[in-house]
């Protein structure tokens, strides 16, 4: 049933080519024709040659040179042919592709947080891939394929229906074989497939953390649980693969029982004289033919099923429900003052634990919020927050007295600029990594922030400075550089309020405190929240919340929350302890 | 290259050699269908002879028995060679790699080594299997279907002997342009790859910073760029099929034109133009198998060399002899001696010019910056890395001098990222000794304040870890790997900044527990937080790979200014204050 819509889907967007489709149909019922009809003339030609001094050459060249140009038609048919086979798959894919991705950003941030994002990739690369071999496979071969066979029977019936019989009498057994083969192997492929998942999973853990495996001396049993494995491997490969390979040799003997048996029934038919020399010899050639599509087509009708399958993931991925549409005609700040509150806020990732409950806050514009708490507590939570990564449960959070709802994402996230521990950085030169939140920076711009964050003096030894080019996820710079690189990307829009979320996690020390300075005259007049696992950062801050198990707990400067010994004072007094 | 493919193949010398010799015997049966054909024809049909022609159809079906027998056999010969040679390599490059030293993963990388013992051994394997089924059988058919026509009429033969290199030109040609374009599509496929990914794990930025729909222009360039190279490798390798059909058929037409002058003068007979018709068509089967068989094995050789290169790599250290070394009183535990190392020739030294002895039971703190050399420096002790110059001794002895096992066995490691292994928490903590009861099991996680992460779980130690051991926190991981090392009892504790996950309470009832459990261990605390290592008996302060200064946390923090202002970074002044007072 699901398998039959999304059948339907693939043909929705066909439809679009559906000129290219037409065109692909007509040129392969020619294609066909015309390559049925060339072993016609053939016959008809090795009539003509009858014997000794009885060869019509006249007859033989009119012939030929129909023959010839029939051949040229049909070369150009069929490429022409590809070409519309080709041009309707990779658009298709492309538009897959494009829509699937254009659905990513717009989907909530709970869907990709709880999806492994291999598996979002593989739907989007290696799914989309795969529909697509299939998609052109299955337009190439299954349509030209059934149409040699329907066509191959109509050119035979019409020479000689005691022969065709023959042939329709044994052509199936090739069938049987074939799917009789399919079935018994395709145990044996899921087997060795399990057995290859479970090899590749023990070589990423052992080979993955080999230094791990190094220093505990652990080599000797790793390599006895891979030989272990790949022993099995070994048995499962051998009969996957011997299994599978009987397939052609088999089919190609009932190719052969069937050209034998066209061979005998036209031979007594042209003992009767039913049937010419050159029919039969047409004949064969046909037995050659006929068989051939047969074994494609089981082999394309996998093959699709396959592509289906993996088309039926990529749309299962689009039909996610996208983001709560945006308001609108809504309010439009064009810079807020930096008041933020939040009322009774609630808010959970799953149903069954609730994280954050009854929340208030309240800050002043300018003000800085430093949040504390222990692992779990809710601090990047309250961030998702505050972007509206998530949208609340209940209650409501609001910027300069506007409910965050009714502004659009666009408008509230250009308020804030955000720095987050796990430092994202493009594949893209280092310029344009820091001008991405405000691509139209003038060069004496972008200097100016990568000189505020420190990252200046590192960037200038990099081998093209400015536009050195980073590879994926920053490539080789150190963590600590690329956070530089991340404070520099918001140093550079300065939007009215910040979020730091461990910002300097990995930056040492005494460039952290470099650093300071600079994010002390960034801070200023601009309403920040600062989580920090390090107190020394947090010290400052005008409010320091401390949060456990979704709450805030304390509330307070750090000289009153010192003073009042209570969790706050604990954590601190813990860092000096000892 | 082959060289080493033919070893492992060595074993499965018989199967390597009747595999193709089988396939080579089931085409020549095949070849000689035409040949009854045309007696079919030629006896059978102008004598009007049935019996005849039942005896060669039973002929015909014989060949087909004779065939499927042979090329069963060969499949089955050609099978287990390659499964079992791909096999004995995968084997052999597991260990290989597992002899490798952490320079050799530093350089090529795990998830490279990973391809390589995977997807590029199968590949080889199936490029082995292809090898023998059909790198014999196809050339072969092609010239013996050549041959046979020789012997039928060496005139028309001579149209075989020219449409043969024609085609081969045409195949070649045609392979030998897309090949590359495909590299591209392929790169330019690794582009929209990278781009999902990117998009997927940046997705808080790039909505942060609103640039979704750049994001979305940039990758329907780079979509339509990989399109649009599709369509034209489609439009040339779309030209094969029509070109070799139209390319055979012209010769057919010679064929017949020339077999009916050769009829005319009684030369042939219809039914061996019938036969020669009927090898032209065998040989353009023939031919596009070869060409898919030549792509493939392509790919294969390609996989092979990568292989091969991570064959040839040998390890860079070699193993001393020292199985056992007991550990003296008055000798220090670890002992450096002017150690210097350089990662990478040329580039500037990690470590340089170390010295500092560390005596049994006594706490070495160290502390410095981000690359400032402090984990390479503990990483020498266990000789995961060889110095480049200098001495590195434990228990007065060269570390190069133990074997690898001796060595190691003295020591265990808590690794900055917390690894642990798909199996049960029991397991992974026996890595740190194979025969540790229960209760040594529990006394080490009582010590790594992991305990109550077991006990917390229903299965207790039998619970299982996932790979990576991802149905744990972060700070559960830290401290099962820190229970793992302990569980060894090992003379020297190295933690490398192994407690980041853990909040500072858990951080300082771990160090408590240290410091009281494991009173004869020698343990390296490596961090950042100057809290961590504050309580030390020497703190080595390290600042771009130079040593700073050696010694307690008071003098230090009186005459060495990195530690200072390490320490100055990371509390308040009137702190600092209190503490001197």
């Amino acid at each position: 049933m699901k398998r039959k819509s999304t059948l339907k889907r693939v043909l929705c967007y066909i439809e679009e080519y559906r000129l290219y489709l037409l065109a692909s149909i007509l040129l392969a019922v020619l294609t066909v024709a015309l390559t049925l009809y060339a072993p016609i003339l053939t016959g008809d030609a090795i009539d003509y040659m009858i014997g000794k001094g009885a060869v019509d050459f006249a007859a033989l060249l009119k012939l030929l040179t129909k023959l010839g140009v029939i051949i040229a038609a049909t070369s150009v048919f069929q490429w022409l042919m590809n070409l519309c086979n080709n041009h309707i798959t990779y658009k298709v894919v492309m538009d897959v592709r494009t829509e699937a991705f254009d659905h990513m950003q717009d989907l909530p941030l709970s869907y990709i947080d709880s999806h492994p994002q291999g598996d979002i990739v593989s739907r989007l690369i290696a799914d989309i891939d795969q529909f697509s071999d299939g998609l052109l496979m299955g337009f190439t071969q299954l349509f030209t394929g059934v149409m040699t066979i329907l066509g191959t029977l109509l050119f035979m019936l019409s020479v000689n229906v005691g022969i065709t019989l023959v042939v329709v009498c044994i052509t199936p057994l090739s069938l049987l074989v074939a799917s009789f083969i399919a079935r018994r192997t395709h145990s044996m492929f899921k087997l060795q497939s399990e057995t290859r998942g479970e090899l590749t999973g023990l070589i990423d853990e052992m080979v993955g953390n080999q230094k791990v495996v190094k220093a505990f001396g652990h080599e000797e049993e790793a390599i006895a649980q891979f030989d272990e494995i790949n022993r099995q491997l070994q048995k499962h490969s051998l009969r996957a693969i011997f299994y599978s390979s009987i397939t052609n040799p088999a089919t190609r003997f009932v190719n052969s029982m069937v050209y034998a048996g066209v061979g005998v029934a036209g031979a007594f038919a042209a003992i009767r004289g039913v049937l010419s020399v050159g029919q039969l010899s047409c004949f064969l050639s046909y037995a050659n033919q006929y068989t051939k599509p047969f074994n494609e087509i089981s082999g394309v009708v996998t093959e699709l099923q396959n592509a289906l399958a993996c088309a039926e993931r990529v749309f299962d991925f689009i039909d996610q429900e996208p983001m709560s549409a945006e308001p609108v005609n809504g309010p439009h700040i064009e810079k807020v003052q930096g008041s933020v509150d939040l009322e009774n806020v609630q808010f959970s990732y799953t149903k069954d634990r609730e994280l954050i409950k009854n929340l208030n806050l309240h800050v002043k514009p300018g003000q800085r919020i430093a949040i504390v708490g222990p692992t779990g507590c809710g601090k990047s939570t309250l961030i998702n927050l505050l972007m509206r990564f998530y949208d609340v449960d209940a209650g409501c959070i609001s910027v300069d007295g506007t409910p965050i709802q009714k502004l659009t994402r666009e408008n509230l996230r250009q308020q804030y600029g955000m720095v987050l521990q796990e430092t994202w950085l493009k594949s893209a030169t280092v310029r344009e990594n820091i001008s991405y939140g405000k691509p139209d920076a003038t060069e004496e711009e972008i200097i100016e922030a990568a000189k505020a964050s420190h990252a200046h003096s590192f960037i200038r030894r990099l081998p093209k400075g400015y536009d050195t080019v980073l590879s994926e996820d920053g490539g080789s710079l150190s963590q600590g550089q690329k956070q530089l690189l991340c404070i520099a990307r918001v140093m550079l829009c300065l939007p009215p309020m910040l979020i730091l979320d461990e910002a300097t996690s990995s930056i040492d020390t005494r460039t952290e405190l470099k650093i300071q300075n600079a994010f002390a005259k960034m801070m200023e007049g601009r309403t920040s929240f600062i989580v920090a696992h390090r107190l020394s950062t947090i010290r400052e801050a005008d409010v320091i919340l401390v949060m456990r198990d979704g709450q805030i707990i304390e509330q307070g400067t750090h000289e009153s929350l010192l003073a009042a010994k209570g969790f706050y004072a604990e954590l601190y007094n813990s860092q000096w302890a000892v | 290259m082959m060289k080493r493919l033919l070893y492992y193949m060595k074993e499965y010398k018989k199967e390597s050699i009747l595999g193709p010799l089988f396939k080579l015997l089931e085409a020549s049966f095949e070849l000689l269908v035409p040949l009854v054909v045309a007696s079919i024809i030629d006896t059978g049909i102008a004598n009007r002879d049935s019996s005849y022609v039942l005896r060669m159809g039973g002929l015909l079906i014989l060949l087909g028995i004779i065939g499927l027998t042979c090329s069963i056999t060969a499949q089955y010969f050609a099978a287990k060679a390659a499964v079992g040679s791909s096999t004995a390599m995968r084997k052999a490059l597991f260990e290989h790699l597992n002899s490798f030293s952490y320079k050799e993963l530093d350089t090529i990388g795990t998830s490279t080594l990973i391809t390589r013992i995977t997807s590029d051994i199968n590949q080889v394997q199936t490029g082995i299997n292809l090898v023998l089924r059909l790198f014999l059988r196809s050339p072969f058919i092609v010239f013996g279907a050549m041959i046979m026509a020789f012997t039928i009429d060496a005139k028309c033969a001579a149209f075989f002997a020219g449409v043969i290199p024609v085609l081969f030109i045409v195949v070649f040609a045609i392979m030998g342009i897309t090949i590359p374009w495909y590299r591209k599509v392929q790169s330019q496929l690794d582009r929209v790859l990278l781009h999902v990914r990117e998009n997927l794990s940046g997705v808080r930025v790039v909505r942060a910073f609103n640039r979704q729909q750049d994001e979305m222009d940039c990758f329907h360039q780079d979509s339509t760029t990989l399109m649009n190279t599709q369509l034209f490798v489609g439009r040339i390798s779309g030209l094969l099929n029509p070109l070799t059909y139209a390319i055979i058929n012209a010769a057919v037409i010679l064929l017949i034109w020339t077999g009916g002058r050769q009829v005319d003068a009684g030369i042939l007979s219809q039914g061996q133009v019938v036969a020669l018709v009927n090898y032209m068509s065998q040989i353009l089967v023939e031919l596009i198998k070869l060409a898919n068989l030549i792509v493939n094995v392509t790919k294969s050789l390609a996989c092979l060399s990568r292989i091969n290169k991570i064959m040839d790599r040998e390890p860079g250290m070699t193993e001393g002899t020292v199985a056992d070394q007991k550990q003296k009183k008055n000798v220090p535990c670890v002992e450096f001696k002017n150690v210097s190392i350089t990662y990478e020739k040329g580039a500037d030294a990690a470590l340089s010019h170390v010295n500092f002895q560390a005596y049994p039971g006594e706490t070495i703190g160290v502390i410095g910056g981000t690359g400032s050399g402090k984990s390479t420096l503990v990483s020498l002790i266990p000789r995961f890395y060889d110095v480049s110059e200098g001495e590195v001794l434990v228990d007065g002895r060269n570390v190069q001098d133990y074997t690898y096992e001796g060595l190691r066995s003295k020591v265990g490691v808590v690794p900055q990222k917390a690894v642990l292994f798909s199996g049960t928490i029991r397991e992974n903590l026996q890595w740190g000794k194979k025969d540790a009861t229960d209760e040594e099991l529990y006394a080490a996680l009582e010590t790594a304040q992991g305990r109550e992460i077991v006990e917390k779980k229903e299965k207790g130690l039998d619970t299982e870890v996932l790979q990576g051991g991802r149905n744990l926190s972060g700070g559960q991981r830290q401290r099962l790997t820190i229970a793992r090392a302990l569980v060894r009892d090992p003379e020297i504790l190295i933690l490398d900044d192994s407690a980041s996950a853990l909040d500072f309470a858990t951080d300082a009832k771990l160090r408590k527990a240290l410091r009281e459990h494991k009173k004869e261990a020698t343990v390296f605390l490596v961090s950042q937080r100057a809290a961590t290592i504050r309580q030390a008996d020497q703190i080595i302060v390290l600042d771009d790979g130079a040593v700073a200064g050696i010694g307690k946390h008071d003098e230090l923090y009186q005459n060495c200014e990195v530690y200072r202002e390490i320490c100055n970074s990371q509390s308040s002044a009137e702190e600092e204050k209190a503490h001197e007072a």
